[in-house]
C-alpha cells in the first residue's frame, strides 16, 4: 500500500464512510472509461474530485447516480452494498446532484418548483399552495436567501436559481451533494454566497462532493481532494497537505510553471474605437479603445454588462446611442454580418447555445462564417471546405478522429477550439474571448492562451472577458472592470492590484 | 449519424481508438435493407407485384407523394414544419386547371403560372415565420385553411374536368422507358440532393436547424435561409400539383388533402428530426418508397386500406423509437 493511499484510509474510518466506492471499472465502446477507480466520501466533508475532462470524473459520478451501470467494483452506501441501477434510486437513497446546467422549470414559481412532481395536497387533494410557499420560505430562509417564492425562476440570476436548486436538494433529505462545476457562472460574490451555503450543508453533516476546473476554490472549500487521470484514480489527499502545482502534476503528468505565462508584444496602432455607446437598461456611456498586438481584460461580476457591451461592438444587439469606430473609420454595425465585414469575430460567453451548431460536424462549424471562401456562385467546392476544417484543426490542435465529427461529441475545451477554428477561417482581426474557458480543463486551457499568444503575435487584436479575476489579470495588458454597466475603473499591468481591481468591480 | 457521445469523456483515449474502429453504416442502410426485404416477400406472396405493369403503378403512386415529402424534408431539416403543403398541390393544380379550361390559356403558361403561385405561398410563409415571428406550425396552418378556402371559392368546389389532351397525356406517358412522374421526381430528387450536400444554402439550412441564434452570430442573414427553404418547398409542392391534376386528367377542389401527414412520414422514417439539422435526402425518398411498398403490397394482397394505415402509423412510430433508442446508447 503507497503512503498516499495509507493517508487516504487514515483520514477516513470505514464504518463512518456515506459513499465508498471500490475497483470501479466501466468501458464504453472502444474506450475504457474508468480503469479500478476509488472514491470515499464522509458525512460534514467537501471532497474535490479534479481531473482533465476525460479523466472519468463524470462517468464515475454518474455510476454513483446512477446513471450508468458499472462493470465491475463495489459502491457502498452508508456501510452497506448497494447496485443502484437507476437516478431515482439514487434520489431515494439521498444521493443528489447539482449540474452546471440547472435544470429547473424556468415558468413556475420558486415554490412550485420546489415541489415538482410531488405537489402538497389539502384535505380534498387540490394543491396546496399556501403550505408549499410556507415550506419553500422557510427553507429559504434557513440558508439566508432572500428571494420571493412566489417568484418565476425564469426572473432568477442564474446564481439566485443555483441555490434554488441547492436548497430544494436539501430540503429533499440528501445525504451526499455532487456540485459538478457549481461556480462556473457565478461571480466572485456569489461564490462566496454559494461557499456560505456549502458550509452550513457540511455542518449539518451531509456529504459534498465537489467537481471544479478552479483550484483555488478546492483550497479554499474542500477538506480533501482526489486527482483522478486517464480514468485512474491518482491520489486522496487532504487539501492541507498539498498545493496547485501538485494537484495539477498529477491531472496532466506534467508539472505547470505558471498558467498565465505569456509573451507582452508592443502594442500597435488603435484598430477598435467604442465611444460613449449607451443602451438603456443595459449599460451607459461605455467607451474603450484596443490596439493590434494586445489583451484588453474587461472584468465585472455577472450582470455587470461586459457582454452586452460586447454583443453591441458585435452588432448582435446595437446600441441605442455611441460611436462605434474600426481601423480609424466609423462605423454602422447592425447586425453580426456587418461587424464580420469589418473582421471582428465573437467567441460567445455560452458556447453550446450561441457558439456552435452541435448536432453539425466540425467542418460545417469552421466554414459557417466563410463559406465564401470555399465556394463559388453558392455551390461548395468540398475539396476546398474539407482542407480549411483539417487546416484549422490541426492549427488549434483539436482533438477528434475525423473533422466529420458532430460538435456535440467533442469535449468542452476541443468545442471551444472548434469556436476559435470558425474566426480563424474567417480570417478576423478583432476577437473578442467571452469567458473562454469556462468548463474547460486545465490542458485546454493552456492551449486556448497558446492560441490566444499567436493571434497577438500576428498582430491581432484581443477583448478578453472573464470573471476570473487571476486569469484576466495573468493575459491581459490593460484591464478594465464594469460596474452596474458603466466602467468602473481602468488598471495598467504594471499596476494590476488585486484587492483594488476586486473593488472597482463589486464595491461602490 | 454515428452518436459516439462517450467522446467527450474519454477525449484523449477516444480518439486513438476510433480511428481504428469500424466505420459506421449510414443510416439509410437500414431503410434500403427493408427495401429489399419488402420486395422480397411481396414477390413471393402476390403474383403481381414483380410485374411491369405494378412496378410502373407503384412509382406513378409514389412520385407525387414523392416530391412533396422532399420539399417538406427541407423545411423539417430547418427546423420548421409545413403544414400547407398539401393545399398548395390543390391549389397548383386547380389555377392551372381553371386557366386552361375557363381562361382558355396555354398548358405552359398555366403550369408556370401554378408553380409561380405555390412559390410566392413559400415566401409568406417564409415572411410570417421570419419577420412575424409565428411559429412555422401556426404560420403554416393558417395559410393552409386561407388556401384551402381560395380553392373552394375559385373552383366552386367542383372538378375541373375537360382539360388538353397535352396536359393530361403527360403524366399517363413515358421518358426512357420510365413514366414521365417518375422521371420528374428524379430529377427533383437530383436537385434536391444537390442543395443539402452542394450547395452554401444547404448547409445554412441545416445550420438554422441546429441553432438559429449561433448561426445568427456566425453572420447568416437567417431571411434568406427561411425564405429560401419555404420556396424550395412550395416549389415543389407547385410542380406536384401540376403532376396531380395531369394524373387525374382535372383539376380537383380536394387535392393534396392529407399529403402533409405523408410527407412528414417519409420523412421521419427517413431519418429526419423534427428538432431540425437531421435528415437527409435519400433518407426520405427511401421513406416514401417504404411507404408506397406497404400500400400497394397491403393493396395486391387484399388486405383492409385502413388495417395498412395502423400498419404505416406503426411503422412511424417504431421508427422514431428505434431512432431514440439508438442515439441514447450512444
Amino acid at each position: 500500500m503507497s503512503t498516499d493511499a495509507a493517508t487516504a484510509a487514515a483520514t477516513a474510518a470505514p464504518g463512518a464512510e456515506i459513499v465508498r466506492m471500490e475497483g470501479i471499472t466501466k468501458t464504453f465502446p472502444g474506450v475504457l472509461a474508468l480503469d479500478n477507480a476509488q472514491f470515499s466520501l464522509l458525512p460534514g466533508e467537501v471532497h474535490a474530485l479534479v481531473g482533465e475532462n476525460g479523466a472519468g470524473k463524470s462517468t464515475l459520478i454518474k455510476i454513483l447516480t446512477g446513471v450508468y451501470a458499472k462493470d465491475s467494483g463495489r459502491v457502498a452506501f452508508d456501510g452497506r452494498e448497494i447496485d443502484i441501477s437507476t437516478p431515482l434510486e439514487a434520489k431515494a437513497l439521498g444521493i443528489n446532484a447539482v449540474y452546471q446546467d440547472i435544470n429547473m422549470a424556468q415558468h413556475l414559481s420558486v415554490a412550485e418548483n420546489f415541489f415538482l412532481g410531488r405537489p402538497l395536497r389539502t384535505a380534498f387533494g387540490t394543491v396546496d399552495w399556501r403550505r408549499m410557499r410556507e415550506v419553500a420560505d422557510r427553507v429559504l430562509a434557513e440558508y439566508d436567501i432572500h428571494i420571493d417564492s412566489r417568484a418565476l425562476v425564469k426572473d432568477l440570476t442564474v446564481a439566485q436559481q443555483e441555490m434554488v436548486t441547492i436548497a430544494k436538494t436539501v430540503h429533499e433529505q440528501a445525504k451526499a451533494i455532487i456540485f459538478d462545476e457549481p461556480t462556473a457562472l457565478l461571480a466572485n460574490e456569489e461564490c462566496d454566497e454559494l461557499f456560505a451555503m456549502i458550509r452550513k450543508l457540511k455542518a449539518q453533516g451531509i456529504g459534498i462532493i465537489y467537481i471544479s476546473h478552479r483550484l483555488e476554490e478546492i483550497f479554499e472549500i474542500c477538506d480533501r481532494v482526489t486527482v483522478m487521470k486517464d480514468g485512474r484514480w491518482m491520489r486522496t489527499m487532504p487539501t492541507a497537505e498539498t498545493n496547485q502545482d501538485e494537484i495539477i502534476s498529477l491531472m496532466v503528468g506534467r508539472a505547470v510553471e505558471d498558467m498565465y505565462d505569456r509573451k507582452f508584444f508592443p502594442p500597435g496602432e488603435v484598430v477598435l474605437e467604442v465611444g460613449n455607446i449607451t443602451t438603456r437598461g443595459k449599460f451607459t456611456d461605455v467607451s474603450f479603445d484596443l490596439r493590434r498586438g494586445e489583451v484588453l481584460g474587461f472584468f465585472g461580476l455577472v450582470g455587470s454588462g461586459r457582454t452586452e457591451v460586447m454583443r453591441a461592438v458585435f452588432g448582435a444587439e446595437p446600441p441605442d446611442s455611441g460611436e462605434i469606430f474600426a481601423y480609424g473609420e466609423k462605423v454602422d454595425l447592425r447586425s453580426p454580418k456587418d461587424a464580420i465585414r469589418k473582421r471582428i469575430g465573437l467567441l460567445p460567453e455560452d458556447r453550446k447555445r450561441q457558439g456552435l451548431n452541435l448536432q453539425l460536424s466540425l467542418v460545417l462549424n469552421t466554414n459557417l462564417v466563410a463559406y465564401d471562401k470555399v465556394s463559388a456562385a453558392g455551390v461548395i467546392n468540398l475539396r476546398k471546405e474539407r482542407a480549411v476544417a483539417e487546416e484549422f484543426r490541426e492549427k488549434v490542435g483539436t482533438r477528434t478522429p475525423s473533422v466529420d465529427q458532430l460538435v456535440r461529441n467533442l469535449s468542452g475545451g476541443n468545442q471551444q477550439k472548434a469556436v476559435v477554428s470558425k474566426w480563424l477561417a474567417a480570417e478576423s482581426d478583432i476577437f473578442i474571448f467571452d469567458e473562454p474557458t469556462v468548463g474547460v480543463d486545465v490542458g485546454a486551457k493552456q492551449e486556448i492562451y497558446k492560441i490566444l499568444e499567436a493571434l497577438l503575435r500576428e498582430g491581432h487584436a484581443i477583448v478578453l472577458i472573464s470573471s476570473y479575476l487571476p486569469e484576466v489579470m495573468g493575459l491581459s495588458d490593460r484591464l478594465l472592470t464594469m460596474r452596474n454597466g458603466r466602467i468602473s475603473g481602468q488598471f495598467a499591468r504594471g499596476a494590476y492590484d488585486e484587492e483594488e481591481i476586486l473593488r472597482a468591480a463589486a464595491i461602490e | 449519424m454515428g452518436k459516439q457521445s462517450m467522446r467527450g469523456m474519454a477525449d484523449t483515449l477516444t480518439s486513438a481508438r476510433m480511428r481504428k474502429g469500424k466505420r459506421r453504416l449510414p443510416p439509410e442502410a437500414t431503410l434500403v435493407v427493408t427495401i429489399i426485404v419488402l420486395a422480397v416477400v411481396l414477390s413471393f406472396l402476390t403474383a403481381n407485384f414483380l410485374t411491369t405493369n405494378n412496378f410502373y403503378n407503384l412509382v406513378r403512386q409514389t412520385s407525387i407523394n414523392g416530391i412533396v415529402a422532399i420539399g417538406m424534408t427541407f423545411v423539417i431539416i430547418s427546423g420548421g414544419i409545413d403544414l400547407s403543403v398539401g393545399a398548395v398541390v390543390g391549389c397548383s393544380g386547380i389555377l392551372a386547371a381553371l386557366l386552361m379550361k375557363d381562361h382558355s390559356q396555354g398548358v405552359l403558361v398555366a403550369c408556370l403560372a401554378g408553380v409561380l403561385v405555390s412559390a410566392a405561398v413559400g415566401v409568406v410563409n417564409g415572411v410570417l415565420i421570419y419577420h412575424g415571428r409565428v411559429p412555422p406550425f401556426i404560420a403554416t396552418l393558417g395559410t393552409m385553411t386561407m388556401l384551402r378556402g381560395s380553392i373552394m371559392l375559385a373552383s366552386g368546389a367542383r372538378n375541373i374536368a375537360g382539360l388538353p389532351r397535352s396536359f393530361s397525356d403527360f403524366a399517363q406517358q413515358d421518358f426512357l422507358g420510365l413514366p414521365n412522374l417518375f422521371a420528374v421526381w428524379v430529377i427533383i430528387i437530383a436537385v434536391a440532393w444537390f442543395i443539402t450536400r452542394m450547395t452554401v444554402f444547404g448547409r445554412k439550412v441545416y445550420a438554422v436547424g441546429s441553432n438559429v441564434e449561433a448561426t445568427r452570430l456566425s453572420g447568416v442573414d437567417l431571411k434568406w435561409v427561411y425564405y429560401g427553404t419555404y420556396l424550395v418547398c412550395s416549389l415543389f409542392c407547385g410542380i406536384a400539383g401540376i403532376l396531380y391534376a395531369s394524373r387525374l386528367r382535372s383539376g380537383i377542389p380536394t387535392g393534396g388533402q392529407g399529403y402533409e401527414m405523408d410527407a412528414i412520414a417519409a420523412s421521419v422514417i427517413g431519418g429526419a428530426s423534427l428538432s431540425g439539422a437531421e435528415g437527409s435526402i435519400a433518407g426520405t425518398v427511401l421513406g416514401a418508397i417504404i411507404m408506397a411498398m406497404l400500400r400497394n403490397g397491403g393493396n395486391l394482397l387484399g388486405i383492409d386500406p385502413f388495417v395498412l394505415e395502423i400498419v404505416i402509423g406503426a411503422l412511424i412510430v417504431v421508427t422514431v423509437l428505434i431512432d431514440q433508442n439508438r442515439k441514447a446508447k450512444g
